[in-house]
């Protein structure tokens, strides 16, 4: 397809802008020499370039999309509707405060409801993101150890089975990674845990339910045991979605937290954002919050911030987006939803174990890890040429090759918003190419053939990195 | 209740019964009792759509909507063309999850493509990525990108917009580094003072252009001391006044970062906004985030996919370039539907409307009392003086008009687009002479 680019043509263009009804004053500053190349393109040429581009792109409105760890739910119509509100989507982040009331509203409802389900004390929106709620937590625990004067608690236990942002979150915090291996189950082990904790220990991050979909029933014991070293817990919330409503990790010994409105409170993620990832703390590492915060008296910069991790008040209308979500749902509907989450992912992993090897064969969360190492083994078929079968069915593939302690691994999240007939048809074509991968192993490596275009080459991409379109003249 | 699960009781029911549970809390055997929230939580009953909306629009009407809006100060109001959120509603787009499958991802894979060849064009850099969060952590992630062992001290200029300032201390704060201020002078960076206090252990300077103030900085001068003294330049720019004014590539700037709201993105509050960062061929592979590159499939196909991931958190856990996943995507999308819409000529208009308007409301300002506070060439954002500031602002206000942003010293910090027609800067110009 081409580019649009390549459908520009001289002269072309829209007539956006009326004449300017002041004299032209340019500044006394130099003015750039080189013309840019944008497009110049009819309006009907730009929309039917971005709905043939919307073709070759697949959402979850275009079918499932079990992409494990990613929470790929059903968007709300509602929450887009009450976001593109002008009240909202006009008013300016300086505006004087009397005049933002109700953009204040939506933030201090979303953090108290927030607060309520993970049983922290206080939440700032300016993460824009999961990654930048992390750092963002990890940034508080520095800066109250800091406070403490524990100039010397500089480790971060980090188990293996974390999200890869976990270390790289803790690194760009200034703390130096200690990584501890999981054992058998998939649990954090608790005497590698022991060993690695000390005086130098600044804190653990946890995610949970972890990254092969189950809950850490240690979990009490491992935040004892964190705090009985002067360490504090981050609880990575990106999994809450398996267990909103029925545990709240404010209540099994964390201290902070972030979430990720963009898959728990079903915001759109926008082909990579924007997402929301809101910190959330207990009341001693509240002082240490960043940006300005609403209070009952007005705004207010907490006493020891940490300053800024973006400009104003994060991304105020995915949060607006997470509010209608929560009124929507209400207080029935957050454990319901988690419920439902787990039971379609124990129902599918139920209707797959007979024919595929489940990494850990018991009780799930609301995901659960397929390892195709044995398939591998005996045909050559790799989690990758399953996943390109599966496109070739009109259906998302699983992530493939996460959590890395798994081999071949294919992690499943069905997700609540599911009905049973999507699940039975995503079984059905699950079943099917696992048949075809054993009886013709060799073509799965063609797959897909049904696509726009078929496998690419990444190594080409990587080696000779072509990253912008490069203009003829 | 709203809910969006579409099994029914029953169905629920039948299948927890076929892989053999009771009841659907089984599920949660393992969790230690302890651990198990019991009791309702502390939030409202749930409600239909049409209660949610009501509810939500009773909030959105709690806030003042302003149609003149005359202060910028990091967030612009601007045109946005139709077509820019027909495009970004389109479910594929909107429902999307990072392109990690690039056969069935090529929508969005092309349009970051695009969108990083656009920036580029505009910048006249040479690389892009596919965007972080906002301008404020973009300026933050390209001192990262320039700290090297032995040169790890990081310079702002203090005509840097404060909420950048902020962002990249706050960073700073996490990754050890020295963060030093560059006083300023008249409005714009002190050359003299930056000469004196760059030495072998600066990272970077950061400055902003047009600054915080308007002022448009001597940025030829700037770049050459900053390159003497071997350190890189991160310019933070507003990519409207990129349609007119010289370009970070024709300065000499290492990074070229900033915020894209300008481009397409409504006001919203402060976000989700868009940081854009580019640079040259000799520092792409130091930018942090997803980046789009061309390849090819077996038929010769071309096609794109997510390049140079070694860089990354999934594969580099704690050795990544940066802890990026998430990325502001949707807005970059809008952007580069902006760009499309107003074209080479438009963004050329656009900036010449922004600047023309804010010399014609500057020069009636002026005539009125509200004297320019730095004598110097700005773009479309100017500081006066104002006898009372406060009084001058409220009396706005109850014409419907956002007046400028209030500085210390009763300075009112202005901002025009080309939202702002001649009758409403004749009617602000009015209430100035009434007033101040």
């Amino acid at each position: 397809m081409k580019l649009i680019f390549e459908k520009s043509y001289e002269g072309r263009g829209n007539q956006i802008f009326p004449e300017s009804d002041v004299e032209v004053v340019l500044p006394e500053s130099p003015l750039r020499a080189k013309k840019s190349h944008l497009p110049e393109i009819s309006e009907n040429e730009i929309g039917r370039h971005y709905t043939a581009l919307a073709k070759r792109a697949y959402g979850v409105s275009s079918g499932f999309y079990p992409l494990g760890s990613c929470t790929m739910k059903h968007n709300p119509k509602v929450s887009e509707k009450v976001a593109s509100n002008p009240k909202f989507v006009n008013i300016h982040p300086l505006q004087p405060i009397e005049t933002t009331e109700g953009c204040r509203e939506v933030l201090k409802r979303t953090e108290e409801y927030l607060c309520e389900i993970t049983g922290m004390d206080a939440m700032t929106f300016q993460p824009a993101a999961g990654a930048h709620g992390e750092f963002t937590g990890m940034l508080l625990i520095k800066a109250y150890h800091e406070k403490k004067g524990h100039h010397n608690r500089t480790e971060i236990i980090v188990p293996d089975s974390a999200h890869g942002t976990n270390p790289a979150s803790s690194v760009m915090a200034g703390f130096e990674i200690v990584n501890i291996k999981s054992d058998e189950n998939g649990m954090v082990d608790l005497k590698e845990l022991k060993e690695h904790l000390s005086e130098k220990t600044a804190g653990l991050m946890l995610t949970n339910p972890n990254t092969v979909g189950l809950f850490d029933n240690n979990i009490l014991k491992i935040t004892e045991m964190v705090h009985d070293v002067g360490g504090l817990c981050y609880y990575d919330g990106a999994n809450l979605n398996a267990v909103m409503g029925v545990v709240r990790p404010g209540d099994v010994g964390f201290d902070v937290t972030h979430l990720n409105i963009h898959k728990t409170f079903s915001t759109p993620h926008g082909g990579g954002g924007p997402g929301s990832g809101p910190c959330g703390c207990k009341e001693f590492l509240k002082p240490f919050l960043p940006g300005i915060r609403e209070t009952d008296h007005g705004y207010t910069t907490e006493i020891d911030t940490i300053g800024n991790v973006t400009g104003y008040y994060g991304n105020f209308l995915v949060v607006v987006k997470a509010l209608a979500y929560l009124l929507t749902i209400g207080s029935e509907g957050v454990p319901m939803a988690a419920k439902n989450a787990v039971l379609n992912a124990n129902y599918m992993m139920y209707k797959l174990k007979d024919i595929y090897d489940v990494a850990y064969d018991r009780t799930c969360m609301h995901e659960f890890v397929l390892t195709l190492e044995k398939l591998k083994e005996e045909t050559g078929v790799s989690a990758l040429d399953m996943s390109k079968m599966l496109l070739d069915y009109g259906m998302h593939p699983p992530t493939m090759y996460f959590p890395n302690i798994v081999h071949e691994a294919l992690m499943i999240e069905p997700t609540e918003t599911e009905s049973k007939e999507v699940l039975d048809d995503a079984i059905l074509i699950f079943r099917k190419i696992y048949e075809d991968a054993v009886a013709n192993p060799d073509k799965t490596h063609e797959a897909p053939n049904s696509t726009p275009v078929g496998r690419l080459d990444e190594v080409q991409a990587a080696r000779k990195p072509v990253l912008r379109y490069e203009f003829k003249s | 209740m709203g809910t969006f699960i579409p099994n029914t009781r029953e169905e629920q029911k039948s299948m927890l019964a076929e892989i053999g549970y009771s009841n659907l809390e089984e599920l949660f055997k393992d969790i230690p009792s302890e651990c198990i929230f019991k009791g309702e939580l502390n939030i409202p009953k749930g409600k239909s759509e049409l209660e949610v909306v009501r509810e939500i629009e009773k909030i959105a009407d709690k806030n003042k909507l302003y149609k003149k809006i005359f202060r910028g100060a990091g967030a612009y109001y601007h045109y946005i063309p139709a077509i820019v959120d027909t495009v970004s509603n389109k479910e594929e787009f909107l429902t999307s999850y990072t392109p990690y499958q690039a056969e069935i991802s090529q929508g969005i894979l092309q349009s970051i493509f695009e969108y990083q060849t656009m920036m580029c064009e505009l910048t006249g850099m040479e690389t892009s990525n596919a965007s972080v969060y906002d301008g404020c952590s973009a300026a933050a992630e390209a001192c990262t990108m320039c700290r090297e062992r032995k040169r790890a001290k990081i310079y702002i200029s203090e005509t840097v917009d404060p909420r950048t300032v902020k962002t990249i201390c706050t960073y700073n704060f996490g990754s050890g580094a020295e963060t030093i201020m560059i006083p300023k002078v008249n409005g714009e960076t002190d050359i003299n003072k930056l000469k004196e206090m760059l030495d072998d252990e600066s990272a970077c300077l950061v400055i902003q252009q047009p600054n915080y103030f308007g002022v448009l900085e001597d940025v030829d001068k700037i770049s050459t001391i900053v390159h003497e003294a071997g350190a890189k330049l991160i310019m933070s720019c507003n990519p409207i006044s990129l349609g007119l004014l010289k370009t970070p590539e024709e300065y000499g700037v290492d990074i070229a970062v900033g915020d894209g709201q300008p481009l397409g993105l409504g006001l919203a509050y402060g976000g989700p906004y868009l940081g854009f960062m580019t640079t040259t061929k000799k520092m792409f592979r130091k930018l942090p985030g997803r980046i789009v590159g061309e390849t090819f499939d077996k038929k010769g196909e071309r096609g794109f996919v997510l390049t140079l991931q070694a860089r990354e958190q999934h594969i580099r856990r704690e050795k990544a370039s940066s802890n990026i996943c998430s990325n502001q995507a949707l807005c970059a999308l809008k952007v580069a539907v902006y760009l499309a819409a107003v074209g080479q000529k438009g963004i050329n208009e656009v900036a010449v409307q922004c600047t023309s308007k804010a010399h014609y409301l500057q020069k009636g300002l002026g005539e009125v009392g509200l004297k320019l506070e730095y004598d110097k060439p700005f773009f479309h954002e100017f500081v006066t003086t104002s006898s009372d500031s406060n009084k001058l602002l409220k009396a706005l206000d109850k014409k419907g008009i956002l007046g400028g942003l209030p500085l210390e010293d009763n300075r009112i910090l202005w901002c025009t687009t080309e939202m702002a027609t001649k009758e409403d800067m004749d009617e602000l110009i009015a209430v100035a002479k009434e007033v101040n």
